[in-house]
């Protein structure tokens, strides 16, 4: 038996016990499951998502309505999960980024506030501050009808209405106005919306705050101090000699934060925003589904953390210094 | 390459057989599990007035919960042995198939797709709802007709979203759902005037204005849009604790019409109709038949009362809620309330 003795060959021996293992357990799981569940009369498969799936979304990106199937449904949640999670992770990083070379001012006021910024923020569960921001666009903005329009934008229970322009026959804005119970025209950014993202953006932007404040810290003193004697601002100095090469330091800490960011965005049932988590409830219960639903919100956040996480090691490669 | 791969390669494997030896859930007697535990384990919502609620002491009360004692006393024999698990909207049906619960009573639906894919099986109606509306009187609405263009709060993981859909898509409405996971929040919303309107069941609609702060503010519209049977639901193959659960519920319903209540239930044991010995077991043992003793409805009856005194007491006249009896009322009295008869 001379190839038990060498290391390799039975390393790689060990690993593909372990994986055959792994992939066995999984097999044996999802037929015990399937196997219970048909024992039982509990209906199971994929076919549903064909289904017109009879059910409004209070919003979506693409005209969805009700007489379209659940495949589509789901597409509509994804589309507005992707929404929030986009805007929100731009905004977080422009925020979070201001905030952390807040830390390193002069001013001792903007330092002051940055630091009570981040400890307020990160020190307040999350769910909490979403409601917060919720109970504040809903309770003390005005009713839509006692709404007043400001340049155009209306600013009311029913979100934030803001004129767009069209490209019809020649540029020209289309302005929103009351109608009913409601505004028409315009984009209106519902206030379910809004509190998800602002809360999102707040909470998250605590936490980049301080890893742009580490990064900017890894910097060595002299990098700066070099930056100055040669005659740089303070300014010029953060930006085009500490940050970037605090970047390095930045970057991967700064994924997980977005992939935070992301996954975080399925607390939006709690303020009534319709994601992908909403969308896949009220499915479950229309259908009794539960396991393809849950199944299908599982592929689709694996599926956008990967992206992210390839994303971002592609920038963190192309950010990287490169030894020479 | 680790020098020791060994230990973890054993964790692994350590982790499978647990997950394995785990796994096949019986699906068996649910009675004889009932019996061996000494208590009955009832999903039940988290807070419905009238339907299902606990007060400071911890004690549930309500229409779902009196029949889940009722089934507790003709079982067991003491309505205080059952366990209660309170539920929301998209957990009930999960903690039912997963055996956590062994009856389900909150204030459920009966539809073909939950009858059909669910592997549950509907008891029978314990209340007859429709979905309503409520809306601010300010708003000088008399109809849910005039609800174009308006948002609509409802709570997640119930019919009532395809419902309005529905009622919006017929009437040719522009009507947006506003889905909140809670039904706090969704009414919370309500409250705060981010909707127009909220909707539920019609018992939900007299649950929600009879905590409310102000009641005068909110109004009822005059239209059912949907018939929402409300029933019980067991786990599908235990035929055995299906027919209890369905004649503890006509036991309850057969009593009203026979005019058993809690207070004469020992004195009508002497009464000389056939029918009520039946029911109270002085005569044939019915029990006997659904593998429990004589003297189960008698128990059950005793425990809570029948239907009409569990319905008062709880949502009829003699609670906050003043609902009418209406539908609800016996077959012999106006209503569609039936069972099948105990003989």
């Amino acid at each position: 038996m001379g190839f038990w003795r060498n290391r390799t060959i039975r390393g790689q021996l060990y690993q593909a016990v372990a994986l055959l293992l792994v992939v066995g357990c999984i097999l044996i799981l999802a037929d015990n499951t399937l196997e219970n569940m048909r024992v039982r009369g509990i209906q199971s498969g994929f076919g549903f998502l064909q289904q017109p799936a009879g059910f409004d979304i209070s919003e979506s990106l693409f005209g969805y309505d009700s007489t379209q199937p659940y495949w589509k449904a789901f597409l509509t949640g994804v589309g507005n999960t992707l929404k929030v999670a986009l805007l929100g992770i731009v905004l977080t990083t422009l925020l979070g980024v201001l905030l952390g070379v807040g830390r390193f001012s002069h001013n001792i006021l903007v330092r002051s506030l940055c630091l009570a910024y981040v400890e307020t923020f990160r020190n307040v569960p999350l769910l909490l501050q979403l409601l917060m921001w919720y109970l504040v666009c809903v309770q003390l903005l005005p009713d839509v009808v006692d709404a007043e329009p400001f340049l155009g934008f209306y600013l009311s229970k029913a979100g934030l209405a803001l004129p767009v322009p069209v490209w019809g026959q020649g540029l020209h804005w289309d302005v929103p106005v009351k109608a009913g119970f409601g505004i028409d025209g315009g984009v209106t950014l519902s206030p379910e919306f809004l509190a998800l993202l602002l809360g999102l953006t707040l909470y998250t932007a605590s936490y980049v705050a301080e890893i742009v404040r580490s990064g900017i810290a890894s910097v060595p003193r002299g990098q700066r101090e070099a930056a100055l004697a040669l005659g740089l601002s303070r300014s010029q100095s953060m930006r085009l000699v500490q940050l970037p090469q605090a970047l390095r330091v930045i970057i991967p800490p700064m994924t997980n934060q977005y992939l935070n960011l992301t996954k975080n965005s399925s607390l939006a049932v709690a303020v009534g925003y319709p994601d992908l988590v909403s969308v896949a409830n009220t499915s479950i219960n229309q259908t009794g589904r539960a396991v393809e639903c849950i199944a299908v919100i599982m592929a689709v956040y694996l599926a956008l953390s990967l992206l992210t996480s390839a994303f971002m090691g592609w920038y963190n490669r192309r950010v990287a210094i490169r030894e020479r | 390459m680790s020098n020791h791969p060994l230990p973890r390669w054993l964790a692994g494997f350590a982790l499978c057989a647990a997950a394995l030896s785990s796994l096949p859930a019986h699906a068996g007697k649910t009675l004889d599990a009932v019996k061996s535990r000494g208590q009955l384990v009832c999903g039940v919502n988290v807070a419905l007035a009238g339907f299902s609620s606990a007060d400071s002491n911890g004690a549930w009360s309500g229409l779902d919960v009196d029949y889940c004692k009722a089934l507790a006393a003709a079982i067991l024999g003491d309505a205080n042995k059952v366990k209660w698990a309170p539920l929301n909207a998209q957990q009930r049906f999960t903690a039912l198939q997963s055996g956590e619960i062994d009856i389900l009573s909150r204030n459920t639906t009966w539809t073909l797709t939950r009858d059909a894919s669910l592997g549950a099986n509907f008891v029978g109606v314990m209340y007859y709802d429709g979905q309503g509306f409520m809306v601010p009187k300010k708003l000088k609405l008399t109809s849910a007709k005039q609800l174009d263009n308006a948002t609509v709060c409802v709570q997640s993981g119930t019919t009532t979203e395809k419902n309005l859909t529905d009622f919006a898509r017929v009437n040719n409405l522009k009507i947006k759902p506003l889905v909140f996971e809670k039904n706090e929040a969704a009414t919370g919303a309500y409250h705060s005037g981010r909707c127009q309107a909220y909707t539920t069941d019609a018992s939900g609609l007299a649950a929600e204005r009879a905590i409310s702060k102000n009641p005068d503010e909110d109004m009822i519209l005059p239209e059912i849009i949907s018939k929402e049977p409300l029933s019980p639901l067991v786990r599908r193959g235990d035929d055995e604790f299906f027919a209890i659960a369905k004649w503890v519920r006509n036991a309850l319903v057969e009593a009203e019409e026979y005019g058993i209540t809690q207070a004469n239930v020992d004195e009508m044991k002497s009464n000389a109709d056939p029918n009520i010995q039946r029911i109270l077991g002085v005569s044939e043992d019915m029990g006997g038949l659904l593998g429990l003793d004589k003297e189960w409805a008698y128990r059950a009856i005793k425990a809570v009362g029948n239907y009409g005194e569990i319905f008062e007491r709880n949502v009829g006249k003699g609670s906050p809620l003043k609902l009418e009896r209406g539908l609800n009322s016996l077959w012999n009295k106006g209503g569609i309330l039936y069972a099948e008869p105990i003989r």
